[in-house]
């Protein structure tokens, strides 16, 4: 019998949902790491009971959690985070140069052959690789090295938040920052190139052929059509069928093209998720109604899903790695919201449920699906 | 044996109860004191003083004998009270509002 378990990272803790296949019964456990915000809880593809937990306040720093009994128990393994050599200087808000400092991890993404390599994503911007299961860290330095005196963090700080693994070439890594825009790696991380052509920000960027400086909140890819990527932009969702060469608007008929996450369906590789925001300025989906857009068509064309989900006075965000699908038939669908609400749609999106209702703001939806 | 208080969060991340004993070879400062209390409980290096620069994190405090030590330099010699086991030395996690 099938089981997902969904991971959910808090402002106040971590939480575990599992559920059967039906996923109609859900047991909640947590809060784990109870008064520490937890950016992302992520588990190993190849062993799911392995899962690793990004732990940080402001007062205590950082620290990285381990699970071998899939959150049954944990054992903090590590909070030192070293950029490689001098650090150096990237642009502040003001267009000085500031030093870079390390934060929190955003983001930890599990190598998809072996559960003792992880990925890191790191505010202020880098990427970390551990290949020891967390205990020791190394910075892949290449990427900062692209321009990274240019990279300038957005509101929510200059992050790290996005690593894609291509499942077919295995030293093809993609990583979007804030406000930096999307880097590809051909060589497992050493070398890195921006790949952002396409990509308008006219406020921000006057230049049209600028390579770095675009706020890319979210992208994410099929495993069978990897070099097909879509992208939640500050303003815009695009795609592109060259692994990032180049993007164009898909945003369509779309109420707003403003948002934060962006998800591909588990089987249908031109099937994705948004969630409109109204604005940069007013955090909440238009008219106070949650509708998650879908386009079964690979963009341009979509769909309001709101089954489920409140149609008046809602006025929650869903951050940019909130969103999560399982990969069962048909597939599920899960978000988190800054009110504390985790939905899933068991019928592709059709209907939504609520998991939780009232759970710290979510800052972080991951899915895993057991046989 | 010198007591130290340790803030909820790192208790749960020491995974400890209460107060901690810390023996310090030499002169209790409060440099030595952060040295022993990392060496017994590796998990809080980095939690209460920058692993490299060992500078306190801005949002760490540290009390004794209702004296606020927060600023003292790091060579800084704690009360005999402390010392002797008698006052805790203290670590605390700074108000923050909201």
């Amino acid at each position: 019998m099938s089981q997902v378990r969904v991971l959910v990272g808090t402002r106040k803790g971590a939480f575990i949902l599992a559920a059967d296949g039906q996923r109609n019964q859900w047991e909640v456990s947590g809060p784990h790491f109870a008064g520490w915000e937890i950016y992302h809880v992520n588990g190993s593809p190849v062993n799911p009971n392995r899962l690793y937990c990004s732990q940080s306040t402001g007062w205590f720093g950082q620290m990285i959690q381990r699970s071998d009994d899939g959150g049954k128990t944990w054992e903090a393994v590590s909070n030192e985070f070293k950029y490689e050599g001098v650090p150096g200087t990237h642009k502040w808000y003001d267009g000085s140069q500031h030093p870079w400092e390390f934060k929190r991890i955003w983001h930890l993404e599990p190598s998809l052959t072996d559960p003792d390599t992880v990925y890191a994503g790191a505010e202020d911007a880098a990427l970390f690789k551990t290949t020891d299961g967390g205990r020791t860290w190394q910075e892949l330095a290449g990427l900062r090295g692209v321009k990274g005196d240019l990279w300038q963090p957005g509101a929510g700080g200059m992050c790290v938040h996005t690593i894609v693994l291509d499942p077919k070439n295995p030293g093809r890594i993609f990583i979007a920052i804030s406000a930096a825009g999307v880097f590809r790696s051909d060589d497992a991380g050493k070398t890195w190139k921006p790949v952002n052509q396409g990509l308008k920000s006219p406020w921000e960027l006057p230049d049209p052929q600028a390579e770095v400086g675009h706020c890319v909140h979210r992208i994410d890819l099929h495993p069978s059509n990897p070099n097909t990527l879509f992208m939640q932009k500050h303003w815009d969702v695009m795609r592109s069928d060259n692994a990032g060469e180049s993007w164009s608007e898909v945003s369509g008929d779309l109420p707003s093209d403003f948002g934060f996450p962006v998800q591909v369906h588990a089987h249908e590789p031109e099937t994705i998720y948004v969630v409109p925001i109204k604005s940069d300025s007013e955090h909440f989906p238009p008219d106070g109604k949650l509708r998650v857009y879908r386009s079964r068509t690979g963009g341009n064309e979509w769909e309001p899903l709101t089954q489920g989900l409140p149609q008046k006075d809602c006025y929650v965000n869903v951050l940019r790695d909130a969103m999560a699908v399982d990969s069962l038939e048909p597939c599920g669908v899960y978000f988190g919201t800054t009110g504390g609400q985790v939905y899933v749609s068991a019928e592709n999106g059709d209907n939504w449920t609520p998991i939780v209702r009232d759970l710290p703001a979510v800052l972080s939806v991951e899915v895993q699906t057991l046989q | 044996m010198i007591r130290v208080a340790l803030p909820y969060h790192l208790r749960t991340l020491a995974r400890v109860n209460g107060e901690v004993q810390i023996a310090v070879v030499g002169r209790a400062t409060l440099s030595s004191v952060l040295d022993a209390l990392e060496a017994d409980y590796p998990v809080l290096r980095g939690a209460i003083r920058d692993r490299l620069t060992l500078q306190r994190r801005p949002f760490v405090r540290f009390y004794a004998c209702r004296e606020d030590l927060s600023l003292e330099p790091p060579d800084t010699v704690l009360p005999t009270a402390v010392v002797n086991g008698t006052e805790p030395f203290l670590i605390i996690g700074a108000m923050a509002g909201g």
